[in-house]
């Protein structure tokens, strides 16, 4: 029942994210760019050229972030874990400012490999090291040793952008997260991952419902603990490493989204990560509509709205539920 | 979700105390009818305290030989190089050296002493916040502390043309303000940590995009000069702001001790404490306030010195490997830390990056942090 207002509403989001913006297009014009263009007509060009890329890329990213953040919370059992918390996001953002200082790349759509890149990296070596010592990888190791990267990442970051103003003045609107300017192609190059990682992410349901009771509990159910934390951190790797590509390093999707689902259908992760990857496209969109509806004719990125949007959201739930993982 | 088991598995790091001692000592003496197993246990339980006692000693002393050295070190390196005679001489007067004097009283002391009373209050604040929420990624630089206190001195920065004390003023207000609106928040009847780290998440994001928004409206160069402000840095200190600091914290420091017991009993959950006398909810809204009290006025005074706060605790507390709450130890840690961390940005690097103190705490405690998570032989608690 959920699932199919959330579904109707990713519908009226996307519609609204296809309509909306600096220059309104009614929906009737938006459906007929759809089906039948008309070359040189402004408002079919508006729509099939900015708003559907733009409309895609939310939807991809939205989903990503969303299942990636209710796997991490899952994972790492800390409510407070987003999808970043492994050192996703500090690896994208080490990478695409090494592009930058180092290589003089100056665009959105060239920085992705390096964000890409930059994510799996940092997850590896943050997985590698909290399985090393004594007791292999358990939640806080995990959480403490990827905040941990991320500090030595933000690091290194913060002595090139001191020293380096051109590199600043590009990092800082990378840095934001925003949906504007990607070109379509960008999309396509990372989808197979974000499938890939969503397919896997709706896989692990089960074991993140076993791994919930505790490890110890896990291991008596039949579980092979070892083997479903690497599952569930491949696919953070993948949804969170194609949407830091896509859209920058946006975190509060993932951290507010599974709170959302929690509160909808309770503590079954094979839920919550349904729930969780329909409705991130949902706040997604939702703040990028209103990012362009709030400064027009300029507009304000999708990564700062998002947060203004979800606080209150995230404040609400906290303050009715006495079950937030009590 | 992961209901209970956040709450069991959380403050396995967070700082409850475990281990054989509390558990093993409830469970066998009441219900141990023959005298052997009790008193085998008894003397296995007296050893372990004993042993740890003696870590402990060791370790706290070890940390505050480690802070003094590093402080020797601040005092004599330099342009000006200084003896260990001559950073006495200067400091208790009797030299006649005045060059020395100058150097060390008005250059070198017044930036050490703000780099102790720092990392001091980042230190303890975070174990208090990590502890008390039964969170080890709850400290103030994850809770929005730090971020209001970015936002109100960026804002100073960018929108006023502030400087100097006006920032630290505008910092302070973020900073408190957000500790107000998260009590505001998170109070329904009594203080619960999860509601208030959540709660201080939502606001942290908040804040960073506020940050975001002034850093990507202004010139490039004003943005750099916020970005140096939100790294952290002891480079503006005075004997004022020293000073300032000192009397904040020479009021918070002794308010911590005294609900350091408190907190200590709370640490065996809340029924036991509420037995043995404690109000939970109480002790948790004072012990919050305090932290976040001690977060604003050090990030007021030198930006937020990243990472030093989160650290410190994770770090006293695998040195003591007891999991014990480790206050002491996690304010020297800090101490350590900012101290250690300016040396090595003034004198180990080069000197025209001026490399700010928060540059080095994240680089260098970070991986010293993975170090010590994936070289354990004990328990990560």
């Amino acid at each position: 029942m959920a699932l199919v207002v959330l579904l109707l509403l990713v519908a009226v989001v996307a519609l609204a994210s296809l309509a909306w913006g600096a220059r309104d297009v009614a929906p009737g014009q938006v459906w007929r760019a759809l089906v039948d263009p008309v070359a040189g007509d402004n408002d079919h060009l508006v729509v099939r050229d900015l708003r559907v890329p733009r409309t895609l890329i939310g939807l991809a990213a939205g989903a990503a972030l969303g299942a990636a953040g209710a796997l991490m919370q899952g994972v790492t059992r800390n409510p407070i874990a987003d999808p970043g918390l492994l050192g996703i996001n500090a690896g994208a953002s080490l990478a695409v400012v090494a592009a930058i200082a180092g290589l003089g790349v100056a665009s959105t759509a060239a920085y992705l490999p390096f964000a890409f890149g930059g994510a799996a990296v940092a997850a590896l070596v943050v997985y590698g090291a909290a399985s090393l010592g004594w007791e292999g990888v358990t939640p806080v190791k995990l959480a403490l040793v990827g905040a941990a990267f991320t500090a030595t990442a933000t690091s290194v970051i913060t002595v090139v952008l001191l020293t380096d103003r051109r590199t600043l003045d590009e990092y800082r609107f990378w840095q934001v997260g925003s949906l504007a300017n990607r070109p379509l192609d960008v999309l396509t190059t990372v989808l197979p991952f974000v499938l890939v990682g969503l397919a896997l992410a709706l896989a692990a349901g089960r074991v993140l419902n076993a791994l919930a009771l505790g490890d110890d509990v896990a291991r008596g159910l039949g579980q092979d603990v070892t083997r479903g934390r690497l599952l569930v951190v491949t696919a953070v790797v993948l949804l969170c490493g194609s949407a830091v590509s896509l859209v920058g390093p946006i975190a509060f999707v993932g951290l507010v989204v599974p709170h959302v689902a929690r509160a909808v259908v309770g503590p079954d992760y094979r839920w919550i990560v349904v729930l969780s990857t329909v409705l991130g496209p949902v706040v997604l969109l939702l703040a990028d509509v209103v990012g362009r509806l709030v400064a027009r004719p300029g507009e304000v990125e999708a990564g700062l709205v998002v947060a203004v949007i979800g606080a209150p959201v995230l404040v609400a739930l906290v303050r009715r539920s006495q079950a937030v993982a009590a | 979700m992961s209901a209970p088991s956040t709450t069991r598995t959380g403050p396995a790091s967070a700082g409850r105390p475990q281990g054989p001692s509390g558990a093993t000592a409830g469970r066998v003496a009441p219900d141990a009818s023959s005298p052997g197993p009790v008193e085998v246990a008894r003397r296995g339980l007296v050893a372990g305290r004993r042993r740890r006692r003696r870590r402990r000693a060791v370790v706290t002393v070890a940390l505050a030989a480690v802070a003094l050295t590093l402080s020797a070190l601040a005092l004599m390196l330099g342009d000006f190089r200084l003896s260990v005679g001559q950073v006495v001489g200067a400091l208790v007067g009797s030299d006649d050296d005045l060059a020395a004097r100058f150097v060390v009283v008005d250059l070198r002391a017044p930036r050490l002493v703000l780099g102790v009373l720092v990392g001091l209050a980042f230190g303890l604040a975070g174990a208090l916040f990590q502890s008390v929420l039964r969170n080890p990624l709850a400290s103030p630089d994850v809770i929005g502390i730090s971020q209001g206190a970015s936002a109100g001195a960026v804002a100073a920065l960018l929108l006023g043309g502030a400087t100097g004390a006006a920032v630290s003023a505008s910092a302070l207000v973020g900073g408190a303000l957000v500790g107000l609106l998260l009590y505001a928040v998170a109070w329904r009847q009594g203080m619960t940590g999860h509601r208030f780290v959540l709660a201080g998440i939502g606001v942290a994001y908040v804040c960073s995009s506020v940050v975001g928004y002034l850093l990507t409206r202004s010139e490039v160069n004003e943005a750099q000069a916020a970005l140096l402000w939100m790294t952290g840095s002891l480079a503006q200190a005075t004997w004022g702001l020293v000073v300032t600091l000192g009397v904040a914290l020479a009021v918070l420091v002794p308010l911590v001790v005294l609900v350091a017991r408190g907190l200590d009993l709370l640490l065996l959950g809340d029924e036991q404490a509420a037995g043995l006398g404690i109000r939970p909810e109480v002790v948790r809204a004072l012990v919050i306030a305090l932290g976040v009290a001690l977060a604003c006025v050090a990030t007021a005074a030198a930006g937020p010195v990243a990472f030093v706060a989160f650290t410190a605790a994770p770090v006293a507390r695998r040195l003591l490997g007891d999991g014990s709450l480790a206050l002491l130890q996690a304010a020297l840690v800090g101490v350590v830390l900012v101290v250690g961390a300016d040396v090595v940005a003034q004198h180990l690097l080069p000197a025209d990056l001026a490399v700010p103190v928060g540059v080095v705490t994240g680089a260098v405690g970070g991986p010293y942090l993975i170090w010590l998570m994936a070289s354990g032989r004990t328990r990560t608690a």
